[in-house]
């Protein structure tokens, strides 16, 4: 019903134009930005059209066309913004009903990995039975993360590779590290225990890529995943925290104890579960959280790197640097841990196509500081080995500084080659990923060797 | 002709670093002007450029900044070239030229003795 049909020409493209857009707007690796820059190429083409004498709708066609193929041209998009994508909603374009079906999936994943926690019970092994501290803690992320990882499996459509992946790899921990138990020391079975988490959540960075860890994109992707997992898991846990302690209140008031219920159900299942939860809660960005892990990373960079130069002018100053003790060295090394995992964050969660910044310098400033602190913790240990002898911990020690050492210096390196501009974001943001590997071998090593070595 | 896809991802980048090192340009200009040097023989899809240039900003060899155009009064994103791009695009010069030259250098050999493919002949005449 168009009451002018001379004029009806120009409202047509005009809404032709603004339907294009519209169906781009609907992809999540574009931005608006992105939009108008393309909508700038079809109106300049769109234009030449128009003044070598073609109509107006021939005229969006053809340059409509020559854009391409849009479904094309925004897997493009997504290849060179992968976080962008992950920031908004992972795989656009999800309806509904697949969103509920993979609510139900992670249901049902959830309450299998509650009831995994009780299983060894049916077999004897109560929370309080004897040596039951020891295997649940050995155990604990054999529970939790295979389920998170299957899920990760249903929802990629790995199929039955992906399914044959997970089982071994699970089978092949549980029986490893269980059998071990029978005969290795304390100190390596506390090694192994602390090493089989690191292993346990790269098989679920294999499945979360979904193409098997081979694209930059996806490896970068499950980094983000893996930052805002733990602040998803820690909230989840405090919330649960609130509601048991309620609970308990509440049904006490009444005079009905319910203490063993907590301590040996909700509490245990509770944990398990929302390990898969939590998963799907980062994965779908149900909540209107914004992503909480680049405000933490630039909350805690400036913090920790004074107080790690603090720490180490002090040091040095009072000439304690060569005699430090155990316990120091310890939380020193756990220290360097957490600052990793800070400039993972930081790197991470950081758009790569912006410029140098103040946060970058100060990055470098933390990340040469904890290499520094480092060093001096290198020359500790290779002291104590020297002196002592050697044991599990102290090589346990020395490879993993030895580890951080590399791994630091080449975040110091390319984060001075970029804020020189010597080269891009980029470079660093792959040296990242590159090394990943690196840290799954070494544990693997602890966990497999330590146990038959020491 | 149609070039193979291989070759036009190939040759894209150091043809548009070659384009935005002549100045700050916009998107369809790079599209007009590649058409343009290649004869129209290189037709690309339009829309895969911005993804290229947004990659190539990423690595830190172009810079970019919305400004309103002259001529239409139109907002556009326009694309300049920084050092490490200039760098870049040297060497990429210097590989091309030399893929180049090696190329020539076989045809050309060719034409002069066409019967060599067959002597299972690959050494340097």
């Amino acid at each position: 019903m168009v009451a002018n049909p001379l004029n009806s020409q120009v409202v047509d493209t005009e809404s032709k134009v603004n339907e294009w857009r519209a169906h781009l707007m609907r992809h999540a690796a574009l931005n608006e930005h992105d939009i108008d820059e393309l909508e700038s190429h079809l109106r300049d083409q769109m234009e030449a059209l128009q003044e070598q004498g073609l109509r107006d709708d021939e005229a969006f066609l053809i340059a409509a066309r020559r854009v391409g193929d849009l479904d094309d041209v925004t897997r493009e998009y997504a290849e060179v913004h992968s976080g962008r994508l992950w920031q908004n909603l992972v795989f656009g374009g999800s309806s509904d009903s697949l969103k509920q079906r993979n609510l139900f999936t992670a249901l049902v994943f959830a309450v299998c990995a509650a009831i995994a926690i009780k299983l060894p019970a049916l077999f004897g092994m109560h929370f309080d039975a004897e040596g039951a501290d020891w295997f649940y803690a050995r155990n604990i992320t054999l529970f939790s993360l295979p389920f998170l990882a299957l899920y990760f499996v249903l929802d990629r459509q790995l199929e039955r590779a992906g399914w044959g992946f997970v089982a071994s790899v699970a089978v092949a921990a549980a029986i490893l590290i269980n059998g071990y138990a029978s005969f290795a020391s304390t100190t390596t079975m506390t090694l192994a225990m602390i090493h089989l988490p690191i292993i346990i959540w790269f098989m679920v960075g294999i499945v979360y890529s979904g193409d098997w860890w081979r694209s930059h994109a996806k490896r970068m992707d499950f980094l983000r995943f893996s930052g805002e997992f733990v602040i998803y898991y820690v909230l989840i846990a405090i919330g649960g925290g609130v509601l048991t302690a309620f609970t308990l209140g509440m049904f006490s008031f009444i005079g009905i104890d319910i203490e063993w219920a907590v301590q040996s159900w909700i509490i245990p299942c509770g944990a398990m579960g929302a390990v898969v939860i939590s998963g799907w809660l980062v994965e779908g960005k149900q909540g209107a959280i914004e992503n909480m892990a680049p405000v933490l990373a630039r909350v805690f960079t400036p913090m920790f790197t004074l107080m790690l130069s603090s720490f180490l002018v002090t040091m040095l100053v009072t000439g304690r640097g060569f005699d430090i003790q155990r316990e120091v060295l310890i939380g020193l090394d756990l220290m360097l841990v957490v600052v990793l995992g800070l400039v993972l964050y930081a790197v991470s969660s950081r758009d790569p196509s912006k410029p140098v910044s103040l946060f970058d310098k100060l990055q470098l400033v933390l990340v040469v500081t904890a290499l520094l602190v480092d060093v001096l913790a290198l020359g500790a240990i290779a002291g104590r080995i020297f002196d002592m002898g050697v044991t599990a911990n102290r090589v346990a020690a020395l490879g993993e500084n030895l580890i951080l050492l590399v791994s630091l210096s080449g975040y110091a390196y390319h984060y001075s080659t970029f804020i020189k501009g010597k080269a891009g974001f980029t470079n660093l943001e792959r040296w990242q990923t590159n090394y990943i590997p690196v840290y799954v071998a070494w544990a693997l090593l602890v966990v497999i060797a330590f146990p038959l070595i020491f | 002709m149609n070039l193979s896809k291989d070759l036009m991802a190939a040759s894209s980048t150091p043809l548009v670093l070659g384009i935005i090192a002549e100045g700050e340009t916009y998107g369809y200009e790079i599209v007009k002007r590649v058409e343009q040097l290649s004869g129209g023989a290189l037709n690309w899809t339009d829309g895969m450029l911005y993804p290229l240039l947004h990659r190539l900003e990423q690595q830190g060899v172009l810079e970019s900044r919305w400004r309103v155009a002259s001529d239409t009064g139109r907002k556009r994103k326009y694309y300049a070239i920084t050092e490490l791009g200039r760098r870049t695009l040297q060497e990429q010069q210097q590989q091309w030229q030399l893929i180049n030259a090696a190329l020539n250098r076989i045809w050309h050999d060719m034409t002069l003795n066409p019967q060599r493919s067959d002597d299972n002949g690959c050494q340097p005449a």
